[in-house]
């Protein structure tokens, strides 16, 4: 196994500590790509930054386990994750804007991180970043381009490649193509899996759009205020959906075939992580809650089949009540 | 020239009468200082919006959909070409009533509901502000009951507990439907609304589009501007594609989607994830913004056709009547121009 998470709990502290990750476990092999759902303020990128220990204060974690090569990140000091960085695992942020340096070229900004590494043989270096820029399909005289003169797409390529300099074995994506159109996302969806296939690297893809990963990774997970709440094969949850969040999400999507029906959506908001209603967390919007127990008891997550589901539906159902 | 408002509406719509006419509409932007060149953000728009129908306008970032917009609302004027509104042409009006009557009954619901409300401003003031800018015949009392239904309207009840509070204390979804609210409140015709569920999460975009089919309902028109185009089938009657300032496909919605003319038209249905859809990974289409800086004579799609002939690089299609009946503007899928073979259009937009 390449990465176990097990029972993660990151919390922002303050006057009353928030928890925006709570007991998340899950492992990863080696070549896989796991797609992580939920809306905004659901913990997800805190999860991936908590897994790639670059949680910054008042975020900590408060409990559980990274193991990633047989080593737990978690209890690991900066000196001893900076090797790794990079060359274990590298991180995809999602506004490139932002992530790159605006007052360096790609070249400087490639030639920095492999400098930090430790390779000092130019010749290398520059041979290295021309070949991972060929590798997004990006022309190697764009070494010397700065981030403005990159349309948001390339630019989003340029940091993927960044990320293979070292060819590491874990690639954290944190929503890479949220800034861009339909278009070009969808081109780069492609172009990561076929990377993922060419080089053999493992995936976790954060996103707030589960459509995006549908047809790319091999696992996905549903987070919901801070938990997962379904965790199984990308083509069976889609195909199947056990969580009535998870439902309610997939139903929430326009289609460009089939009929053209009314659709709902979820009803309410999600909850605010400093003041979480009792008992099952998406009790208050779910159309098929169980009266007198969804508001009580928080369900603990369950194994069916292939999937992992937090919902007292499958309670019921296991214990032949329902 | 005002003749021309009523001369014959384009894309076959049903019946209903047209609330807004653009034609020839241009918008060019000088970039680069004094030597500088000439930015062809809008070419030569054509375009009807009727009564109580809603408008998709799609198109990919840098297509130009956005500064359509803001030159319906006037917030740009247009280098050439008119916009009329009820039989008058509204890039010549000047005077500030008229200018405050316009932006009244054609409002502009914005995409970033977190920085297009002022944080030190509650709710209610943004509301009364609007109506006593563009109602100010109505007394106060009036003023704040207008306020109070139209917030009730879209969904924020109790609207009198809304009216006290401040963007911050509302979540995306909410203060996107504060928007509609204060569009609403000014009993407009037409809502121009850009982008106005992309920066929602997916669960609560619905939510957003359904007010949107409301409203037309009420007989309200709106010209909904997105990339989404699943979104776009979902509310709209019509779709007009638009691809580096110029419209490249206008015709009614399921049209569009099951007979798509331009090319441009069937990359984009490709491009759309469908969870429902089986797995298979398209082709990767480079997916490069176009090049609208000093673009010159010809099809501006040209660079990323799939189908591109000699002639696409001379001249500018225009748009003519397909074989499925709507409009598009291609040289070779209209069979306007040069006949090639015919080319069969994507049957399930996954075939690439």
């Amino acid at each position: 196994m390449l990465l176990e998470v097990d029972e993660l709990c990151i919390e922002y502290l303050g006057a009353a500590p928030i928890r925006a990750v709570d007991q998340v476990s899950f492992s990863l092999e080696e070549n896989a790509f796991l797609g992580i759902v939920g809306e905004s303020g659901c913990g997800k990128s805190t999860l991936l930054f908590g897994i790639a220990q670059l949680l910054s204060p008042p975020a900590v974690i408060r409990s559980g386990s990274v193991r990633f090569m047989h080593q737990d990140l978690a209890g690991l000091d900066e000196a001893r994750l900076r090797p790794m960085r990079w060359r274990n695992f590298s991180v995809v942020m999602q506004s490139a804007m932002s992530a790159l340096n605006p007052v360096k070229t790609v070249s400087a900004q490639y030639t920095d991180v492999m400098r930090a590494h430790g390779e000092r043989d130019r010749a290398a270096i520059r041979a290295r970043s021309q070949e991972v820029l060929r590798l997004v399909g990006i022309d190697p005289v764009h070494l010397h381009s700065y981030p403005h003169q990159l349309s948001g797409g390339m630019r989003q390529r340029v940091m993927i490649a960044m990320a293979l300099l070292f060819s590491p074995q874990l690639i954290l994506m944190d929503e890479p193509t949220s800034a861009l159109d339909v278009v070009a996302q969808r081109s780069l969806m492609v172009q990561i899996k076929e990377l993922q296939r060419q080089l053999g690297f493992a995936v976790i893809f954060v996103t707030h759009d589960m459509s995006l990963v549908a047809n790319f990774s091999d696992r996905l997970a549903v987070m919901y205020a801070g938990r997962f709440i379904e965790l199984g094969g990308t083509r069976a949850t889609f195909d199947r959906p056990l969580h009535p969040y998870t439902r309610g999400l997939l139903d929430a999507f326009p289609s460009i075939s089939g009929p053209r029906k009314p659709l709902i959506g979820i009803g309410g908001y999600p909850p605010d992580l400093a003041d979480l209603p009792t008992g099952c967390r998406f009790h208050p919007r779910c159309p098929v809650r169980i009266e007198g127990l969804c508001q009580l008891v928080e369900p603990e997550s369950h194994l069916l089949g292939d999937s992992e589901v937090r919902c007292h539906l499958y309670t019921e159902e296991q214990s032949g009540v329902g | 020239m005002s003749d021309d408002a009523h001369s014959s509406s384009q894309g076959g719509d049903g019946g209903k009468e047209t609330l807004l006419r653009v034609a020839g509409l241009t918008r060019h932007f000088r970039v680069g200082g004094v030597f500088g060149k000439t930015l062809h953000a809008v070419d030569d728009v054509d375009l009807d919006i009727g009564e109580a129908e809603i408008v998709a306008l799609v198109g990919e970032s840098g297509s130009g959909k956005s500064t359509v917009a803001r030159l319906l609302a006037r917030m740009y004027r247009p280098t050439k070409g008119a916009i009329w509104f009820a039989g008058r042409d509204i890039s010549r009006i000047s005077s500030r009533k008229d200018l405050l009557a316009y932006r009244g009954h054609v409002p502009m619901v914005f995409q970033d509901p977190f920085s297009s409300l002022n944080p030190v401003h509650t709710i209610g003031y943004v509301m009364r502000r609007g109506l006593r800018l563009h109602r100010p015949e109505l007394s106060r009392s009036a003023q704040e009951a207008a306020a109070v239904e139209a917030l009730e309207s879209v969904g924020l009840v109790p609207g009198g507990a809304s009216m006290s509070k401040f963007p911050h204390e509302l979540s995306g979804g909410q203060r996107q439907r504060v928007g509609f609210a204060q569009a609403i409140s000014w009993r407009p015709r037409l809502i121009l609304a850009d982008e106005p569920v992309s920066m929602l999460d997916v669960s609560l975009r619905i939510g957003v589009l359904n007010l949107m089919l409301g409203l037309r309902e009420k007989g309200i028109s709106l010209l909904y501007i997105t990339h989404d185009i699943a979104s776009a089938r979902y509310v709209a009657d019509r779709i007009v594609v638009m691809y580096a300032g110029h419209l490249v496909e206008i015709g009614p919605t399921e049209e569009v989607l099951h007979e798509p003319v331009h090319p441009y038209t069937r990359v984009l249905l490709s491009a759309v994830p469908d969870p429902r859809a089986t797995t298979e990974i398209a082709a990767a289409d480079i997916g490069e913004p176009p090049r609208v800086v000093e673009p010159g004579e010809g099809c501006r799609f040209r660079w990323r056709c799939p189908l591109v002939v000699d002639v696409c690089s001379k001249i500018t299609p225009r748009l003519a009547v397909t074989s499925s009946g709507h409009v598009a503007a291609c040289h070779v899928t209209t069979g306007a121009e040069p006949a090639i073979a015919d080319v069969a259009p994507a049957d399930d937009g996954h075939d690439t």
